[in-house]
């Protein structure tokens, strides 16, 4: 018997029609875990770096995490993995929400999806029921439309939907895969959906999901939810609000939006208002927020109330969480209701809330700066907030300047030429980045930026404060109740740290101190992403109620696989390992592990030089940040080890080009 | 007057602008259920439902009552502050019209028995991790006053009823009919 998992994925060919249900290997959930970890071992296997985002062998992956289904209280992550357009390399977006659990109740971990249906295609998933079902209908909808009236279509309204809208179907290189509250949106991971002519997976199960010791896990669930209840109660002192509590950023609960405003980057990620929060303007997008939210709402099995229900007179109601509340705002230098406004047409469209406003603002950017001209922009409105809708509607149908901007900054930049690269500044391995320029290098930063393959900061920071705490005191009474660190040497990495004088950054924490920081942050963001846990309450937050502590009894208890503390460890920087070599087969290397150029004011390159060539050597790589072999035969994963070899990467050079085009430009 | 006669209610009050529509009433209580209990989860087995419409943004959490053999001569839809709840949105019942409140597999009814169990639950296992209270439990005495007089009456008036319809000597038939079966 498989206990939290079910053992069963389904493989979907859309070219075929093909549908089988596949028993899985237990023995990879043991190396793996599942989500993220089983996902990454599949693309490994299946995938190689001769097949680009928009190839019909490339896959489409949605998996549940290993704990999804059961009673961990906040496990609900839809871990969707593929090729990305935008990058070339390994996308492995996720979201919450309420299909991962659905498909476990349906008995299968994993939809594996490869090959390309000719026409609009949508997967009805029904427990034994598995069908494909024509979505031509479905052309054009908005995702949560789609959703609507799939749920009647199927006469359920337990059914969950996850959806692309237009912008997945024209394969727009950030379009996202939207599922009510929740997205998958990083990486254009919408847009290799909307290559295989998907539109959407509906799925509803109404199995049971064991768990294999049954007091031992209720006692450890019951404890989180009883932390969570202290931890809200007791909100972190000393820290910005949205840092002081469990969950997302609470940017639906929260109206002061001082530190956002103030701090991030508006425009094309350029200007900086310092004294843009006015009292006028709190009271204006106060009453904004508290007239469009009609509900704080959550996702499946969690008491947190990170995303909100949004119902503009006028325009359809839709649901919406975290920093898009602010992101076309900004982007735009408009206001919240301008925000909340175009969001909702964003939604439907499926497009990504960090790169789609940071396109916009760049087109406008390239506009006024006479490099885009009114023969490339047609009609173009005359005020920002008309010329942000104008774009969007373009860049959705990819028709004129759309079709190029639809492509994101970077390789936009690239077919525009004539300087425009100056323009797509802010980017990570050819992704938009959060609007952020600082003045002093963060090591632990620099560290996270370069190397997170997640390609979002987002996704690999949490769990160590960002800034030091002033006064000594703060920090003693910060490390009392401190039981997430994996080791007390952590807590006196932060007891020693000041923000003046000798253990100031960038040189406190030193280069080791910043590897073990680095190190310990993005794991917890590896096993969330195995397992499906919710970051906002594990890797994310400060002192999150699942640690490193408790999840190997989560996970022996839950699924009945022994495990401890270094297992786990183990295990995570395994699969961790085998993103970066298939990122690496694909042609990653060193030079494209870094920040944006103007991120900091101040730089320090031999200092980052250190930091990173430590850091590379503490992960197991070697100069260029490729595995070595004798890291990999340690972890087990000896087959990557001897796949490099035969491909000359390890030998020196590593012959496997970075993706120099865009996917699918050299077959279009 | 009649014999007083002590009763605990027990009550579950349902907040459903409180409810966050996360379904965890539902996890837990299709858990604490299971055989061995907390061996496995199924919201589907649920004896509590989220009916939820999101984007109307309707979540009202239901538990299930008695199981009826026969669905409703009519069904209503309320509108209460704008929104439409369908037809049987606050209903208990497991009911041929649905599938809510039956055991996936059989097809038996579920109904809710407030987590009964030796010893007392503090309170039933969805109010406890419900932490939005959405969902408040409260136990309450009642005095029941058992009024021979007035059950009489009750008879009389429910003869009545069933003589305008049939006529009084069909009830005294059937009346007659019962007595010699008794005797």
């Amino acid at each position: 018997m498989r206990y939290a998992e079910t053992g069963f994925n389904l493989e979907i060919d859309l070219s075929r029609g093909n549908i089988e249900r596949v028993e899985n290997d237990p023995a990879e959930t043991e190396l793996y875990l599942g989500g993220l970890g089983t996902n990454a071992k599949i693309m490994w296997d299946r995938v190689p770096p001769e097949i680009d985002a928009f190839s019909p062998d490339n896959l489409l992956i949605f998996s549940a995490g290993l704990l999804c289904g059961t009673p961990a209280v906040g496990c609900n992550r839809t871990i969707v993995t593929t090729i990305s357009p935008q990058t070339g390399l390994l996308a492995f977006s996720m979201m919450g929400g309420f299909w991962a659990p659905e498909l476990k109740y349906a008995g299968y971990d994993k939809v594996i999806l490869r090959g390309k249906s000719p026409d609009p295609v949508y997967l009805y998933i029904h427990n034994d029921k598995v069908e494909i079902r024509d979505a031509s209908h479905l052309r054009g909808k908005g995702s949560n439309e789609t959703a609507d009236i799939l749920r009647r279509e199927v006469k359920d309204s337990n059914a969950q939907v996850a959806a692309i809208g237009m912008a997945g179907e024209n394969r727009v290189f950030f379009a996202s895969i939207e599922q009510g509250r929740s997205s998958a949106s990083r990486a254009g991971i919408g847009a290799v959906m909307g290559d295989k002519g998907l539109k959407a997976i509906v799925v509803r199960g109404t199995r049971d999901i064991n768990v294999a010791r049954p007091a031992e896990y209720m006692q450890l669930c019951n404890e989180v939810l009883q932390y969570i209840k202290k931890r809200e109660d007791n909100p972190i002192p000393g820290v910005m609000p949205i840092l002081a509590g469990l969950g997302s950023p609470q940017e639906m609960k929260i109206h002061d939006e001082k530190w956002h405003t103030e701090n991030f980057m508006w425009g094309n990620s350029r200007v900086r208002r310092k004294d843009f929060w006015t009292e006028d303007i709190a009271k204006e997008w106060t009453r904004t927020l508290e007239t469009a939210r009609t509900r704080l709402i959550s996702c499946y099995n969690c008491p947190m109330k990170c995303g909100g229900t949004i119902s503009i007179p006028g325009l359809p109601t839709y649901l919406m969480k975290c920093f898009s509340k602010l992101t076309y705002t900004m982007a735009a230098f408009s206001n919240l209701d301008f925000g909340l406004k175009i969001a909702q047409r964003a939604t439907e469209y499926g497009v990504d809330g960090f790169s789609a406003p940071q396109v916009m603002a760049f087109a406008l950017e390239l506009y006024e700066n006479g490099i885009l001209t009114d023969g490339d922009m047609p009609e173009l409105p005359s005020d920002n907030e008309g010329r942000f809708y104008y774009l969007l509607d373009k860049i959705v149908r990819r028709e004129g300047i759309g079709d190029v901007l639809a492509n994101g900054t970077y390789w936009a930049a690239k077919e525009i030429g004539k300087g425009a690269e100056e323009y797509a500044h802010n980017n990570i391995k050819k992704i938009e980045q959060l609007p952020l320029k600082l003045s002093m290098l963060n090591p632990i930063y620099f560290l996270m930026y370069c190397t997170g393959e997640k390609i979002n900061i987002t996704q690999i920071e949490g769990q160590f404060p960002q800034m030091p705490f002033p006064a000594r005191e703060q920090r003693e009474e910060f490390v009392k109740d401190w039981i997430q660190v994996p080791d007390d040497r952590f807590k006196q990495y932060l007891l020693d740290w000041e923000p003046r004088g000798e253990n100031s950054m960038p040189f406190y924490p030193t280069v080791p101190m910043c590897c073990d920081i680095v190190d310990w942050q993005e794991k917890m963001h590896y096993i969330d992403d195995a397992l499906g846990m919710c970051a906002g309450l594990s890797s994310f937050p400060l002192k999150p109620p699942y640690h490193i502590h408790n999840y190997p009894k989560f996970i022996s208890s839950g699924a009945g696989i022994d495990m401890d503390e270094a297992k786990l460890s183990r295990a995570a920087k395994r699969y961790r390992t085998l993103v970066r070599a298939i990122n690496i087969r694909r042609g990653m290397r060193r030079e494209d592990e870094r920040p944006p150029e103007n991120h900091w004011k101040k730089r320090f390159p031999e200092l980052e030089k250190e930091l990173l060539d430590t850091y590379y050597r503490f992960k197991g790589w070697n100069e260029q940040g490729i595995p070595t072999r004798e890291s990999l035969e340690e972890l087990s994963l000896d087959y990557v080890g001897e796949d490099f070899e035969k491909r000359g990467v390890l030998a020196g050079n590593g012959d496997s080009p970075a993706p120099g085009a865009p996917a699918g430009e050299a077959k279009e | 007057m009649g014999e007083k006669k002590k009763k605990i209610i027990k009550t579950i009050r349902v907040d459903v602008d409180k409810c966050n529509g996360c379904r965890a009433c539902e996890v837990i209580c299709s858990a604490f259920h299971a055989e061995p209990k907390y061996s496995s989860n199924n919201p589907a087995r649920s004896r509590v439902r989220v009916i939820r419409h999101p984007l109307r943004d309707i979540y009202v959490p239901v538990y299930a009552g008695e199981y009826t053999p026969a669905e409703c001569m009519g069904r209503d839809r309320y509108t209460i502050d704008g929104k439409e709840y369908e037809e049987c949105a606050f209903c208990r019942a497991a009911c041929p019209s649905r599938d809510v409140f039956k055991e996936p597999d059989s097809g038996l009814p579920l109904k809710c028995d407030m987590c009964e169990s030796d010893p007392d639950l503090e309170s039933p296992m969805c109010v406890q991790w419900c932490l939005n209270d959405a969902l408040v439990y409260e136990t309450r005495e009642e005095e029941l006053e058992e009024d021979p007089a007035a059950r009489q009456q009750e008879v009389e008036v429910g003869l009545e009823a069933l003589a305008n319809k049939y006529g009084l000597q069909k009830v005294m038939d059937a009346v007659a009919r019962m007595s010699k079966k008794d005797g």
